[in-house]
């Protein structure tokens, strides 16, 4: 959200802090900033855009992050009737809670003792953001990318999540228009929580199933 | 004549397929990795705009039917090591698949 | 066709099974001008002006060096810009003028 300092200021406080236009390290980043601000301008201009519209939708996707995720989860773990509903139909059930359906049909995959599911998008970077808001850096690397696919248990080991050799594991590439969100595993011990309670043991990666879900048990290690 | 605005759904959940061997080039949505694969359809997903088209502008018809399709990741990967019974689901749009 | 005959084509971008390294796990939070491209891109869609398919087929036509060596979202405004273009949107001649006018610019925090 800041950008790095690079340079020194002059500490005696008595100019306004600005920036002059400094000598970039790099001067495609420069280039492709001074694009976006361009873009963004002659889109302005020409009454495509607002600049009330861009910042609106960039406080929209401010909003946006994981606790919206984690309440279908929560909700699934608690009421049988709604995990029904969530693995049957994404959607209707994000609705049903008061959160949007969101622009994508959302497919629900359900980790048990049995199964184990993650998801990639191997081409480019489709992510569930309405529920888990932008994807991290790390989901949309090369080496993700590469080798979640065809390398899911090595991949998943680094990301500390061991899985048995008895699970099955399934790997699911976001290719077209659907959406995906892994439904972790409940924790033991946890059948008297809250939703509310059970929400905050629900991760962003435990959602795109490169971790479990927080166990709350003293014995649970890191 | 106008053209079709949609394709029908060939296939279901259950259906035994086998994704295309071809290597066009321009925006395709089905991986290299997966390409001449054998699967089952795990479920339909609808019919979308064809993105090869909606790529170049174009209207993305004829619409065509999208389905999740679930691949042994051994018959994927000469080299997988896993389970054998790994999967990898993939969404594979209808004039790519043939049956099987 | 046997499972060793190589392909002719493969887009740089399409790269499930490549050869890759351990996943760095680093994250950076969203400069505020990665966050606007985002927003011109769902913007943008919303009102069809372009598609999500043009920003990936703009991206996937960057060329394997580009591709690696610009971060995410400077692949994204270099595509919206792209697309924009391709759409009568905007010219070339204005964007040009208009990146050398705002480089012009003595730059104010952001």
């Amino acid at each position: 959200m800041t950008d790095h300092h690079d340079h020194h200021h002059d500490d005696d406080g008595s100019t306004p802090h600005r920036h002059p236009r400094r000598p970039d390290l790099d001067d495609t980043l420069t280039y492709f900033r001074a694009m976006e601000v361009a873009v963004r301008e002659l889109l302005i201009e020409k009454g495509i855009l607002t600049a009330d519209e861009v910042r609106r939708a960039v406080e929209d996707m401010d909003r946006r992050g994981p606790a919206q995720g984690a309440r279908v989860v929560a909700r699934a773990w608690a009421d049988a009737g709604y995990k029904e509903l969530l693995l049957a139909d994404g959607g209707a059930a994000c609705v049903a809670i008061g959160i949007d359906r969101g622009p994508y049909k959302l497919v629900v995959v359900e980790n048990t003792d049995k199964v184990h599911n993650v998801v990639v998008c191997t081409l480019c970077s489709c992510y569930p953001r309405w529920l888990l808001g932008l994807p991290p850096d790390w989901y949309k690397s090369r080496n993700y990318r590469s080798r979640m696919v065809n390398e899911p248990r090595a991949v998943l080991s680094e990301f500390g999540t061991r899985i048995a050799d008895d699970v099955i594991v399934r790997v699911h590439d976001s290719t077209a228009d659907m959406r995906y969100l892994v439904l972790p595993r409940r924790p033991a011990g946890t059948e008297a929580w809250s939703e509310d309670q059970l929400a905050e043991l629900v991760t962003r990666d435990a959602m795109v199933g490169v971790a479990f879900a927080n166990d709350p048990s003293p014995k649970a290690g890191k | 004549m106008a053209p079709t605005e949609s394709i029908a759904p060939g296939f279901q959940a259950g259906d035994a397929v086998m994704v295309r061997i071809a290597y066009p080039i321009g925006h395709v949505r089905t991986p290299h990795y997966i390409r001449g694969k054998p699967g089952v359809v795990e479920r339909f997903c609808g019919i979308y705009g064809n993105p090869e088209e909606l790529a170049y502008a174009r209207s993305g018809q004829p619409r065509q039917p999208l389905y999740r399709v679930r691949f042994i990741q051994r018959e994927v990967w000469p080299a997988y090591d896993g389970n054998p019974s790994d999967t990898v689901d993939v969404e594979i749009f209808q004039n790519w698949l043939e049956a099987r | 066709m046997s499972d060793t005959t190589p392909a002719p084509f493969r887009g740089h971008h399409d790269m499930g099974g490549e050869p890759a390294d351990a996943v760095e796990r680093a994250e950076h939070d969203y400069a505020l001008w990665e966050k606007r491209v985002d927003a011109m891109l769902v913007l943008l869609s919303k009102k069809g002006r372009m598609t999500v398919d043009e920003l990936r087929r703009n991206i996937e036509g960057l060329g394997p060096d580009a591709y690696d060596k610009m971060t995410y979202y400077e692949r994204w405004i270099y595509s919206v810009a792209q697309s924009l273009i391709q759409r009568g949107e905007i010219s070339i001649d204005e964007l040009g003028r208009k990146i050398s006018e705002v480089q012009g610019r003595d730059h104010g925090a952001d």
